[in-house]
């Protein structure tokens, strides 16, 4: 009984997608450092989701409120009862970078989702359609990578405004041109295979064969940019918040924090070091986890 | 040869058109009125009328834009809305010092990172290689700035090594022969300046390098790693040649290609990060520039530098590509495999 399971399990091992799941999740296990980076995107998620929760329903579960000033406790060096000591305005530092990593993780997740929509959308017309719709619009993204990142970044900032909603939408359109490459040349390959000419024989429509049958196959590449884009969200809002065209006051936003402390440098160095540690930290979890799921995705590396 | 890099200048035309309409758009169509930002929120509409009329912002946004690429093609960028300076001229005299600051850093990225790449190959698994890559994944997770603000607290404000700021001190300003002060202090032959604006430039051009030479370590890594695998490497040490040799010859050679590509594509990311590190730095360079221009809606100064930088960016795409055929003479630019 148990060897004609191992067979069957071992025969349609190929096609299951579970058993693809877990081969993944073996070879992730494998690698320590893309465990260390889960484990600190799920403290972070924690960190969010209870500053956010609590929050909501009135309870104040960080050591003090992260936007209330009391200048009379401004500029206090680390110690027992502020533990990152306090900024100009006399805020606890360590409750404001607690109360931030909701910020950080609201901006990560948002600006992937938006311009992963976006970039599916258009990478998928251009390889499944090919011809001067796929030369229209990757040219166009090609001219969009011409501009560096943070400097587009910055351009639609005086355009749009100051405010958080508004770093999501200018980093997003930033980020939409790498999706759009993925997407397009997994399409490209994926659109001449036997089941996408399957699909369209028994008579499927194009949006039906991109979105049931091609997507769901080039999906790993695209989520493993969605890892990375993360990080690379985090880093340049904090980019922004650091030169004032990030959040509105009082939120706690990391490169905010950054931004405001730059005056107190040699004053205060302590105001500018633990936001920035945030922010690597952050970041380093994304990219050690994104790394290690780019490996485990690769069938290559995972036969090694 | 010849033929193909114009081709590809040729191909320039329709990329920068392209960066021009983008910015344009952005700046002219989506922005909101500049008038009440530039002339202040007590200004009367009469006056505002007629400060956008002197800018060229009546009229529809289509004649508008063919208003701004007729001054494109006759090299006038427009006038900045604070200083009523030409664009051309506000840029030239700030964009040397990021290029500046750009090519110290490339240098410093490209020595170390492949460097260390080269360490972390040959010694794999070893501390050093450990290291390196510690380096590497640390590098690319830094926040710039604040990479820079740690640098400006350790050397400046603890140990008192480094300048916090700056290009040069101004008293030791050398005669400007050039827009590069650098090369001004080098052809004047003034030590003492010299001494200074390296002294200025160090930890901004260190700060900036830092994430491609992380880049660049990881791409030196993995390709030395893929190259020591090859049979010519293999037939190399059969024959009786030495470690070095191997490695600088076969292995290093050969390796070089995708670090070359890696090294060149950072120079658009550099000439964006310029923009934080500058900030930090109070560095004269465009970058800390364009976010004072932001801040104020100085539209035509954000455009022209959007479009400096993407020209750039181009070129050295374009560059990239040449060297490519010296390095690996097996590649031939533009004529298709078969």
């Amino acid at each position: 009984m148990a060897l004609k399971k191992t067979a069957a399990v071992e025969l349609t091992a190929q096609e299951k997608p579970e058993s693809e799941l877990k081969s993944i999740w073996e070879s992730l296990k494998l690698s320590k450092t893309a465990v260390i980076g889960m484990v600190i995107i799920i403290l972070l998620i924690l960190i969010a989701l209870v500053t956010f929760i609590t929050e909501k329903m009135g309870i104040q579960i960080l050591p003090y409120n992260p936007n209330e000033a009391d200048m009379s406790a401004s500029f206090v060096a680390p110690c027992a009862e502020h533990w990152f000591g306090t900024d100009e305005l006399g805020r606890d530092i360590f409750s404001r970078i607690m109360d931030g990593t909701k910020i950080s993780l609201f901006v990560g997740f948002s600006v992937v989702i938006f311009s992963m929509f976006f970039g599916i959308i258009l990478g998928a017309v251009a390889g499944y359609k090919g011809g001067v719709i796929d030369t229209v619009i990757m040219r166009f993204m090609d001219i969009m990578l011409s501009i560096p990142g943070i400097l587009f970044a910055i351009t639609l900032m005086a355009a749009l405004g100051k405010g958080l909603d508004k770093a999501i939408i200018a980093i997003g359109i930033v980020s939409i041109p790498e999706y759009a490459r993925i997407v397009r040349g997994s399409v490209l390959s994926a659109k001449e295979s036997d089941y996408t000419q399957a699909a369209r024989v028994i008579g499927n429509k194009d949006i039906r064969i991109i979105f049931k049958h091609i997507l769901p196959n080039v999906i790993s590449p695209i989520i493993v940019r969605a890892t990375l884009g993360i990080s690379g969200a985090i880093l340049d809002t904090a980019a922004l918040g650091f030169l004032g065209l990030g959040v509105q006051p009082p939120l706690a936003e990391w490169g905010d924090m950054l931004g405001r402390a730059k005056g107190y440098i040699f004053s205060a160095p302590y105001t500018l070091v633990f936001p920035g540690l945030a922010i690597t930290l952050a970041v380093l979890a994304f990219n050690l986890f994104g790394d290690g799921l780019s490996d485990a995705l690769d069938p290559k590396s995972r036969k090694r | 040869m010849g033929k193909y890099i114009i081709k590809r200048l040729l191909m320039l035309i329709p990329v920068l058109l392209g960066v021009s309409i983008i910015v344009f758009t952005i700046t002219h169509v989506f922005s909101p009125d500049p008038a009440p930002v530039v002339l202040g929120q007590h200004a009367t509409e009469e006056s505002m009328e007629q400060w956008r009329e002197a800018n060229g912002l009546t009229g529809s946004a289509v004649s508008q834009f063919g208003n701004y690429m007729a001054g494109i093609v006759k090299g006038d960028l427009g006038n900045s809305y604070y200083t009523k300076m030409p664009v051309t001229e506000e840029l030239a005299a700030r964009f040397p010092a990021t290029i500046e600051l750009a090519i110290v850093s490339i240098i410093l990225a490209s020595i170390f990172g492949i460097l260390i790449g080269v360490v972390s190959a040959v010694k794999k698994n070893s501390v050093w290689d450990n290291g390196g890559r510690i380096l590497s994944l640390v590098g690319v997770s830094v926040p710039i700035f604040w990479l820079g603000v740690m640098m400006i607290i350790l050397f400046s404000g603890i140990l008192h090594w480094l300048p916090s700021g700056g290009q040069i001190d101004p008293l030791l300003k050398p005669e400007a022969v050039t827009r590069f002060n650098l090369l001004n202090c080098i052809i004047t032959g003034n030590t003492e300046a010299l001494k200074d604006s390296l002294k200025h430039i160090i930890m901004p051009a260190l700060a900036l390098s830092m994430y491609s030479m992380a880049i660049t370590t990881r791409i030196t890594r993995s390709s030395m790693l893929d190259s020591m695998k090859q049979d010519y490497v293999r037939t190399a040490r059969a024959k009786g040649l030495g470690e070095g040799r191997v490695l600088r010859k076969h292995v290093l050679r050969n390796s070089l290609n995708p670090v070359v590509t890696i090294i060149g594509l950072q120079f658009g990311s550099l000439l964006g990060g310029a923009v934080l590190t500058e900030k930090v730095f109070s560095w004269p360079g465009i970058g800390s520039y364009i976010v004072d221009c932001v801040q104020k809606s100085d539209f035509p100064v954000i455009q022209g530098a959007v479009l400096l930088t993407a020209t750039i960016y181009v070129i050295v795409n374009l560059v990239v590509d040449i060297v490519y055929t010296f390095l690996d003479p097996r590649i031939k630019l533009g004529k298709k495999e078969g």
